[in-house]
């Protein structure tokens, strides 16, 4: 016993109590203090301020929420976020929301909330969103995932347009100015002027920077051109659909007669290859996010200078522009899925979609057919307004267009990332195969990949 | 030791307490020590090793969404796909190709460096080794740039002497061989180094009485050289077989395949398969192909090896 009344067995018996009362209490004081904590792995912006937007909006609905907000920005440079979705989805831990590349909602679709209920309210405020997002985002009739912002892009055409005027004698600016209007000849801008052009600046040794690899500006630009012909590889229900289809060996012998005027080392270039083309001044077009225009404003300012975005042709079924979307998906094991519905949905706000646009100087593009007129794609230059047309806006009659679709995502995914279309073109144009003996090969690869389910 | 295995521990247990129980018998044996102490080992094997080997197996064994065993099945639809035939033939040429190569240029450059006296072979040695020695994925970056479709810096130099342009990684064949050529860059110093340090394990006696004999130099390499270096040689081109079959950066960086799938190898068809199209089994299955005639191969290889020392001894 000690002499001042307080003994080891008070201290012990007292110090257990207020333990006991602190744990007891603590969910109620932490629930009252703060809403939780949300993490967030979004993708780590080509743009080097791009994430600035994300950070901010993040932090000032966390602070208005009294959520802490945990934000990873997670590269794409070498997949690093196709492992980290990878891993992620195999041990059912990590982020609450994640940024998936375009085919990966439908490939992660069992594993991610349904997201109705926030697309709903979205779609109710904001209009429809464009065909091909809601393609690759809502699987099985259920939005698996919010077409992101950040990240998505489109893929028109970027052209130097006193190349054009000089080799071709087309006035691109005046086809498509920057304003809601379709200038002279925009009508006659399909695939038959563009292959005429292509002949002529070829000639001139400015040959078009089409790349025919198996990388995504390849994949991309060639089916939206297929699509533009009606050509499609795959039903939506997964029948192959290449078998005496006229539409797809139209398609077919028309990229091939166009890939007679590319440079010829086409066959292997990477993503970079064609931006690299257009900023050392060789090519007079590519297809491409706004990125290869702003990279030769700082590193080749002339030429910058003489760069104008316009929709890309027209085929006898329409015009399509190559859509290359980021989508943001809550995990279905994340403990806090109400803030994550939450806070997607202030992301993808109008005046969020706005801030995450202008900061990226233009290159984000939001899912909303209602959101094409930001002023930042009005102001960027020089020349002022050359991103004008980069977003597709009504009066573009234009469709965003993802490669392989309506084939049912999982085997679409699998066509593109092998690059089936663009490998059908070189087994004619550079391996000397016939049509149909590569048209036979693309058959089978599509049975092999359905078979596979 | 005592005649059950057991380690004998003068005046221990029974000086103390008595007789020892069972559990102190079993705990003493010089079986169950060794087991402890290998019990680490195990531990990193059984975990790193067998554990992503089985769980491997087991995923090429799924359907694609994972949700159903499906046996072979993903192996059958490899074989009857044309891409994966060419993917066999082009990690195969590429393997063996690379690795014979690798080793006789490492031969040779062993011979060379080991006729140098041994003064002046640091440096040598250390020059030689700098393409082993920086990392694969970034070397490869710079012939990459070397090679580049547009700006091939090799094709520069070839146009001052009037050569027409080489399309390095545009044309499946030349890219087969620069995709060749950078292996062999890296590796051979490997094989160099290592041939160098059995080529110094040979007895200088044996030489002599070879000179004696009045061997030719072709002689003293085939009977004298050769059979003392066999073990080396042969674990050497083993471990480098494997090695150069399992290769994933140097195609991912130059060629990612292309064109036409005809640059692809095991490992970049296998992760294109697998995480780019999200097909994991598939890319499983395509990864775990060569498994069983790598496992033949490395199992003749190490008898031979066993028994040259056999012979040896």
């Amino acid at each position: 016993m000690s002499k001042h009344g307080i003994t080891r067995r008070h201290v012990l018996r007292n110090g257990a109590g207020v333990l006991a009362a602190t744990a007891v209490g603590a969910p109620m004081v932490h629930a009252q203090g703060t809403g939780g904590s949300l993490r967030c792995g979004f993708w780590d912006h080509w743009v080097p301020v791009g994430n600035n937007a994300i950070r901010e909006l993040c932090a000032e609905w966390g602070q208005k929420n009294r959520v802490n907000v945990q934000v990873d920005f997670i590269t794409s440079v070498g997949n690093q976020n196709l492992l980290t979705i990878a891993a992620q989805a195999q041990s059912r831990s990590g982020h609450d929301i994640l940024a998936f590349p375009t085919w990966e909602p439908a490939s992660k679709a069992d594993l991610l909330e349904p997201v109705d209920d926030v697309m709903g309210r979205l779609i109710q405020k904001y209009g429809p969103v464009n065909a091909a997002a809601e393609y690759l985002g809502k699987i099985r009739g259920k939005w698996v995932a919010v077409p992101a912002v950040s990240g998505t892009q489109f893929k028109p055409a970027c052209v130097r347009f006193d190349l054009l005027q000089q080799h071709a004698g087309i006035d691109i600016r005046a086809m498509w100015p920057a304003s809601d209007t379709r200038g002279p000849g925009a009508d006659s801008w399909n695939w038959d002027t563009f292959l005429t052009a292509a002949e002529k600046c070829h000639a001139a040794g400015h040959p078009f920077g089409l790349p025919m690899g198996s990388f995504t500006d390849a994949v991309d630009w060639v089916g939206a051109c297929f699509a533009s012909f009606g050509a499609s590889v795959m039903d939506a229900r997964g029948n192959v659909t290449v078998r005496g289809n006229a539409k797809l060996r139209q398609a077919v012998e028309y990229v091939v007669r166009l890939s007679r005027f590319l440079p010829d080392d086409v066959w292997a270039w990477d993503d970079a290859s064609n931006n690299r083309a257009l900023i050392s001044g060789r090519s007079a077009l590519i297809f491409n996010p706004p990125s290869a225009w702003a990279v030769a404003k700082r590193d080749n300012p002339q030429v910058a200078e003489k760069c104008w975005t316009v929709p890309p042709p027209s085929g006898p079924e329409g015009r399509f522009t190559p859509y290359l979307p980021y989508f943001w998906g809550i995990w279905s094991f994340s403990r806090a899925k109400p803030a994550a519905k939450a806070l997607l949905e202030f992301l993808s706000e109008r005046t969020s979609a706005e801030k995450q646009t202008t900061t990226s100087n233009g290159y984000d593009i939001p899912p909303f057919t209602s959101m094409s007129d930001f002023a930042v794609w009005a102001n960027e230059g020089p020349p002022t307004g050359t991103i004008y047309n980069y977003p597709i806006k009504p009066h573009h009659n234009a469709t965003a267009s993802i490669a392989f679709a309506p084939a049912p995502a999982e085997f679409a995914v699998q066509a593109y990332q092998q690059g089936l279309n663009t490998k059908t073109i070189a087994r004619i144009a550079q391996a000397g195969e016939t049509v149909d003996q590569a048209l036979g090969w693309l058959e089978r690869e599509l049975t092999n990949i359905r078979r596979g389910g | 030791m005592a005649a059950d295995g057991s380690l004998a521990v003068a005046g221990s247990a029974e000086a103390v307490g008595g007789r020892p129980n069972s559990l102190q018998r079993f705990a003493r044996r010089r079986s169950t020590i060794a087991f402890v102490m290998t019990v680490p080992l195990l531990a990193v094997i059984i975990g790193l090793v067998a554990y992503p080997a089985l769980f491997g197996i087991y995923l090429s064994m799924l359907n694609r969404r994972m949700t159903e065993f499906v046996g072979t099945f993903n192996y059958e639809l490899l074989i009857e796909s044309e891409t994966f035939w060419n993917v066999f033939f082009q990690s195969c040429f590429f393997a063996i190709t690379a690795v014979l190569l690798k080793a006789l240029i490492g031969f040779w450059l062993a011979h060379m460096l080991h006729h140098i006296p041994n003064n002046r072979q640091r440096k040598w040695r250390g020059m030689l080794l700098v393409p082993w020695v920086i990392p694969p994925a970034l070397s490869t970056l710079g012939w990459w740039w070397m090679f580049d479709p547009s700006y091939s810096s090799i094709n520069w130099l070839l146009s001052i002497l009037s050569v027409p342009e080489v399309p390095w990684l545009g044309h499946h064949w030349w890219a087969r061989i620069a995709i060749i050529m950078v292996n062999v860059w890296i590796g051979a110093p490997f094989f160099m180094i290592m041939y160098l340090a059995a080529l110094k394990s040979v007895p200088e006696q044996l030489y002599e009485a070879a000179a004696i004999d009045g061997a030719t130099s072709w002689q003293r390499l085939r009977y004298v050289t050769l059979p003392m270096m066999a073990n080396i040689i042969s674990i050497t081109v083993l471990f480098s077989l494997i090695v150069t079959f399992a290769n994933y950066d140097i195609v991912r960086v130059l060629t990612n395949g292309g064109p036409r799938d005809l640059t692809h190898v095991f490992a970049s068809y296998a992760f294109q398969v697998g995480i780019l199209s999200g097909n994991i089994p598939r890319g499983a299955a395509v990864s775990l192909f060569m498994f069983p005639f790598l496992a033949v191969c490395a199992f003749f290889v190490l008898r031979g090896v066993v028994r040259r020392n056999k012979e040896q001894m």
